[in-house]
């Protein structure tokens, strides 16, 4: 992409002044008192790391094999941070749900991961990647974690090449580099599309190394149910063994939670079928904030959906916008034609024509917005689901014209055959057909500067924590946080919490784990013995719908409020009417999904009531109310720099919006315009 | 379409299994192969019966974890993963034969579900390279040809489906465990290693109860990487140079 | 992995099996040339049998090369076998429970027969020595103390023509596959153009040898090699 204006235009009060609209969550939360982050340190931005590195207390080599921690997550944040926290020489345990460690979902990222390295050059620096990201995250995030994650950049990539990551490379041998997401430096590292993958088997191996060091751990099928709170402090979790059933509780000095994001609240979404939101919100309900829930990430160009029997969406590289043309028919009745025999003349280039200067290169929110508006207007194209196509056209005959097959097939040609192979069409021949998708998740369990929540010895890494991308995180920079949160920052934080440990010693028939582990197996009963109608797949779907069609895109005030109407109600026959069937001393799938949704349901409330509250548009967040006269975001950087952290109140309560603001000493607060 | 599905189900790693057949209707050309088990489940569960329990995450064909026998193949009849495999590349009245991956080393945790923990007992007997976080030098003090870094990617890309295990008629891991010697093997950065590491992973892997490879082929044809069989034979020459050099 | 010792790989009984092999390749080929001197007729075929006993000397005793060239293809024999059996209780003890349908996409018939062959030429060797060599059997009743002349008895019968071409055809593809395997076990195949090539030297040596052996078979059956 070319640079793009990723910020919003900040509100001019005049035109859109404070009060006037009143809160419009006003009934749907309790005030509470704001919020500090206690341990960033002042001074210099580019000291502050140094600094809280430096006070950060030491633990005792001979010490650390009697402090225990347990890391629920092997994904970049939670493999890397076992990794080193192993090498350490504490004594780790780590959990994830899939059969082996190596499957996180991290794997699944193509594009890239960026680092400060500056090897082309071109201007690029650490305060410009900081300077970049927290532009990009439209000014609501918190600027000493952000420089943070630019200063440690730079070390990932050794790290990752040290490990045998198989970065791209030129010909001199040394590391390629490319342009990703709207930026103009050259500063993302990449392994053909599958960046992921391969920096995610460089942690899963250090972190089986480990394993067979012994001082890791690893418990794969299992899933973590509840956490384990004793004297306010997190003391271990309870996990459920998905093959033989059994409730497992494991103790420990501190928990760090790595459980990446929870976009399949939306059912339908480019995460893996398992990603969930368990881990957090069950934190969240003893005490962790869940921070800005409703950054939503929106990716323009997936594969749209084919049917009612979909069950998650494919992401497709953002680049294809920079060689096809996207369009809709002027004419509904154009829909069903073949593609090829609508003339010029009867298409609509919507975004060359909204947006003349940036055309199909508009920001992802925008284009993602645009493509909905098409749609929603009855002009969508491919096959009607539920009587609506949802569904443009990223077209590359002119491409294909002016740099020829070959020139496309060298670019593209792994995307055109996983298109090809998912759609049985050729994308040579006949346009594609793209649809936004939910794709990443701003919002998170809240943490300090230490990665620490509001539970102390609860700490959260990766896409789980809420940290570094504000309301809009740029492309290929979740990789970097997440690896910069395990390899670099936890293992520096954590060890000042651990200096005070090992801590007293707990058993199982502590109350607070008697409790924790009695709540969990209540919860397994309760699904099991329902004996409803309703299959908890058909609840997930129901609950997807209406988080993409009121949470999604475009997010109004009468909406929102109908969204949390339809979700209480949606949630309290979940309760009452689902049907899990089987046993809970195996393994059992249905019932393993079931604790899952039951936790987006209480999410997806708590998101619509953030989305509700923000009565602004920022990054992903759009909310309708707050445009200017052309439809663009508007931003209220007056009453809304500031990061939304909810606490749990209790089942029957409303929960309580804790403020912290933004504060920017080393940037400026911008606004910018796309015209 | 209208499908014939045989499908091997067995409640759990100690209770014999057997082949159930079941009918379903309605399934569109645009499915996945999941997706279409992802509507038999549902009305499976609509019956009052147990769902087909079956391994699968990412869904786009990247986690490895999905994985299914269907007539007789590893991940069915195309080049790629179960998941990624669509209903279109079968014919309305077909009858689909779908097992688990069968090796002793990976048994048989539920239905289609298998345990694939021996792939991470072998990568743990050697399958990383030694660098502990914060030691590594800076990235561009060890230049790697391009060729190299090329080859070394395209077999970095295994999966760890175990498709390979499932088709070898010796129930071999060797082409997996060929992908991770050569990956590292092909890097500079993998060299101190290279002699223990390949000890390590072929004991492992004998210990697991894989078969020993006599060269047959199956495993890259099933492979959905496309992993080629030279990374056996690298492997083979490595445990001999190994061998040479007195492990 | 501490312990793990390379040699106790199913990779080198592997490699011990390809040595092995290639030890035989290498008999054979030398065999079926001098079987080929049956061509040149009785004295000159008997001649070539005895010149066999006497090589070396008087460097070794009589017969000495002979006896060295025994030990060795014995020892590789021996080897060649265990590893063999080694491997097969192996595969089969990796999958215990079979698939109720297994389709085979990328390999060669020969691939798959390469144990079933090798019992088969096991078979035949025994066979084989019994009949020219530790027994001399003549089948068709006449004596045995001339080669040419049992090797022609031999082949004028047709059932034993017939058994010999069989074998023949288990040898063949036991090199058809054996020759790119062992290339592959000994780490020489890494590249696409290197596995074409090992393959094309499978075919090669499948079908010189196994051919070669069975000219003499065929052409005293057709009365073309007569005593
Ligand atoms: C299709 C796609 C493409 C992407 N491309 C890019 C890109 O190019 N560049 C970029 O920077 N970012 C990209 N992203 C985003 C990025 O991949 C993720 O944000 C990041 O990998 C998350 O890492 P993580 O370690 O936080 O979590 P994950 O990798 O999601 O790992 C979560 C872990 O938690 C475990 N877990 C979860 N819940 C539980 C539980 N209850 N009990 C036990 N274990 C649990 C799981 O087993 C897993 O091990 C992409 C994302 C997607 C979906
Ligand atoms: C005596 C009885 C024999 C038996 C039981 C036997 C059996 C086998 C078996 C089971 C294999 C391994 C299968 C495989 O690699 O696919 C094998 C490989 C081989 N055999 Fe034999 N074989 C016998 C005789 C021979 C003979 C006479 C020759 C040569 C003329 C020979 C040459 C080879 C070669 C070259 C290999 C390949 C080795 C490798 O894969 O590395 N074998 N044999
Ligand atoms: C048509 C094919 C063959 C013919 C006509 C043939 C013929 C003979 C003859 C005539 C002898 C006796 C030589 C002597 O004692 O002077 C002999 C010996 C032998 N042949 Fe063959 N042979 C054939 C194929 C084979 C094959 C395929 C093998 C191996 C797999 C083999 C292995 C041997 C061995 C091991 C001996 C014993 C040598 C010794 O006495 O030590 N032969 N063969
Ligand atoms: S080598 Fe291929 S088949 Fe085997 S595990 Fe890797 S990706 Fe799967
Ligand atoms: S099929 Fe099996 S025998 Fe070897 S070449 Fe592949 S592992
Ligand atoms: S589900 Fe991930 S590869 Fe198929």
């Amino acid at each position: 992409m070319t640079d793009m204006p990723d910020t919003t235009l900040t509100g001019d009060p005049s035109h859109d002044a404070p009060g006037q609209h009143g809160d419009d969550a006003a009934g749907y939360y309790t005030p509470g008192s704001p919020l500090l982050d206690t341990k960033a340190p002042d001074g210099p931005i580019d000291q502050r790391w140094q600094t809280r590195k430096f006070e950060a207390r030491l633990v005792n080599p001979a010490n650390r094999r009697k402090l225990d921690i347990i890391i629920v997550g092997t994904g970049l944040a939670g493999g890397s941070a076992a990794a080193t926290l192993g090498e350490a020489g504490y004594n780790v345990k780590s959990f994830c749900y899939q059969d082996s460690p190596r499957r996180a979902h991290s794997i699944a990222a193509q594009g890239g991961i960026n680092a400060a390295k500056n090897y082309k050059e071109d201007g690029d620096s650490v305060h410009r990647l900081f300077y970049d990201t927290v532009k990009g995250g439209d000014y609501r995030s918190r600027e000493s974690n952000v420089y943070r994650l630019a200063e440690v950049s730079t070390n990932i990539i050794d790290q990752c090449v040290a490990q045998g990551v198989p970065f791209a490379r030129e010909y001199g041998g040394l590391l390629d580099n490319r342009s990703f997401g709207g930026v103009q430096v050259s500063r993302t590292f990449y392994a053909r599309g599958q960046t992921g993958q391969q920096l995610l088997i460089g942690a899963y191996q250090a972190m089986e190394r480990q394993v067979a060091a012994g001082t890791v751990e690893q418990f794969t099928r299992h899933e973590m149910l509840e956490l384990i709170v004793v004297d306010g402090k997190a003391r271990g979790i309870i996990a459920r063994d998905l093959v033989t059933g059994e409730i497992e509780t494991h103790l420990a000095d501190v928990v760090v939670l790595a459980t990446g994001g929870y976009g399949n609240v939306f059912f339908l979404s480019t995460n893996a079928m398992g990603s969930n939101v368990t881990a957090s919100w069950r934190a969240h309900r003893k005490g962790a904030y869940m921070a800005n829930p409703c950054y939503t990430q929106i990716h323009p160009t997936c594969i749209p959906v084919t049917g009612t029997h979909q069950s998650k969406l494919t992401l497709m590289s953002e680049s294809l916008r920079n060689d096809g043309r996207i369009w809709v028919p002027k004419n509904k009745a154009d829909c069903e034609k073949d593609p090829r025999e609508i003339p010029e003349e009867a298409r609509d280039y919507y975004l060359e024509r909204i947006y003349p200067s940036f055309g199909n290169l508009v920001p992802r929110d925008i284009a993602s917005r645009a493509a909905k508006n098409v749609c929603d207007e009855g002009r969508g194209v491919g096959p009607a689901v539920d009587g609506v196509r949802r569904g443009v056209y990223l077209d590359f005959s002119s491409a294909i014209e002016r740099l020829g097959r070959e020139g496309i097939e060298e670019k593209y040609d792994n995307l055109f055959d996983m298109y090809a192979r998912i759609t049985g069409e050729n994308p040579y021949e006949t346009p594609m057909r793209i649809y936004p998708a939910v794709h990443y998740v701003m919002g998170g369990l809240w943490v300090d500067y230490d990665l620490q929540s509001t539970i102390p010895g609860l700490f959260v890494t990766g896409e789980a924590n809420f940290s570094d991308h504000g309301a809009n995180r740029l492309g290929a920079s979740a990789l970097m946080q997440g690896l910069a949160d395990g390899y670099f920052v936890l293992p520096h934080t954590i060890r000042d919490y651990l200096a005070d440990g090992p801590f007293e010693k707990i058993d199982e028939d502590h109350p607070a784990v008697v409790e924790a582990r009695k709540s969990v197996e209540d919860r397994v009963r309760h699904f099991l013995s329902t004996n409803g109608t309703r299959s908890v797949d058909s609840y997930h779907r129901e609950l997807g719908n209406i988080m993409w069609e009121y949470c999604g895109m475009e997010r109004s005030e009468d909406g929102l409020k109908k969204a949390i109407d339809l979700i209480r109600s949606l949630k309290d026959d979940f309760w009452r009417n689902v049907k899990v069937l089987g046993t809970a001393e195996s393994l059992n799938q249905s019932l393993e999904k079931a604790g899952r949704v039951a936790d987006f349901f209480e999410l997806g409330e708590l998101m619509c009531i953030d989305a509700l509250n923000r009565r602004e548009s920022c990054g992903g967040h759009f909310r309708s109310e707050s445009q200017t006269e052309d439809g663009e975001a508007l931003r209220h950087d007056d009453q809304f720099a500031y990061v939304a952290a909810w606490e749990f109140a209790g089942d029957e309560e409303l929960p309580v919006l804790h403020k912290e603001d933004l504060v920017y000493t080393a940037i400026e607060m911008k606004q910018r315009s796309y015209k | 379409m209208r499908l014939t599905l045989k499908i091997w189900r067995q409640p759990n790693a100690e209770t014999q299994g057997a082949m159930h057949t079941y009918e379903i209707d309605g399934v569109s050309d645009d499915m996945s192969f999941l997706e279409m088990l992802d509507v038999l489940n549902e009305d499976l569960i609509a019956k009052g019966e147990d769902p087909v329990a079956f391994d699968s995450d990412c869904r786009e064909g990247i986690c490895g974890a999905c994985g299914l026998m269907i007539n007789g193949q590893a991940h069915g009849p195309e080049v790629t993963t179960t998941c990624q495999l669509h209903m279109r590349s079968f014919k309305d009245g077909d009858e689909i034969v779908v097992e688990p991956w069968r090796a002793d080393a990976f048994p048989v945790v539920k239905d289609l579900v298998v345990d694939r923990g021996a792939f991470d007992r072998i990568i743990q007997a050697g399958g990383y390279i030694s660098v502990n976080t914060g030691s590594a030098p800076e990235a561009h003090s060890v230049p790697v040809p391009r060729d190299d870094a090329i080859r070394a990617f395209n077999v970095a890309t295994c999966i760890g489906c175990g498709a390979c295990v499932a088709a070898c008629p010796n129930g071999s891991a060797s082409l997996f465990m060929g992908a991770k010697i050569t990956h590292l093997g092909e890097l500079p950065q993998g060299q101190p290693e290279r002699d223990s590491r390949v000890v390590g992973m072929v004991a492992q892997h004998d210990a697991e109860g894989f078969g020993g490879c006599t060269n047959i082929g199956e495993c890259t044809a099933a492979c959905p990487k496309e992993i080629p069989l030279d990374v056996i034979s690298r492997l083979n020459w490595d445990l001999h140079a190994a061998l040479r050099h007195g492990h | 992995m501490t312990g793990a010792r390379a040699s106790r790989s199913t990779i080198t009984l592997k490699l011990l099996m390809a040595v092995s092999g290639i030890a035989f390749i290498l008999f054979v080929l030398a065999h079926m040339y001098g079987n080929l001197k049956a061509f040149s007729g009785h004295d000159a075929y008997n001649e070539y049998a005895a010149h066999l006993r006497t090589l070396g000397e008087p460097l070794l005793p009589a017969s000495g090369f002979l006896w060295i060239l025994r030990a060795g293809l014995i020892i590789a024999l021996v080897v060649h076998v265990y590893a063999a059996a080694a491997l097969w209780r192996r595969a089969k003890r990796a999958r215990t429970q079979r698939y109720v349908v297994k389709k085979n996409l990328a390999s060669s018939f020969s691939s798959r027969w390469m144990r079933w062959g090798g019992v088969a030429i096991l078979l035949f060797l025994v066979w084989h020595l019994l009949n020219f060599s530790i027994g001399k059997v003549n089948v068709s009743g006449g004596a045995t103390n001339d080669p040419y002349n049992l090797l022609v008895d031999t082949f004028d019968t047709w059932w034993m023509t017939i058994i010999y071409l069989l074998a023949m055809l288990a040898l063949g593809m036991h090199l058809h596959h054996g020759t790119w395997s062992a290339s592959q076990t000994l780490g020489l195949t890494n590249t696409v153009r290197a596995r074409r090539n090992a393959k094309a030297l499978g075919w090669i040596l499948a079908v010189v040898i196994a051919g070669g052996f069975s000219l003499v078979p065929i052409f005293v059956l057709a009365g073309v090699i007569t005593k």
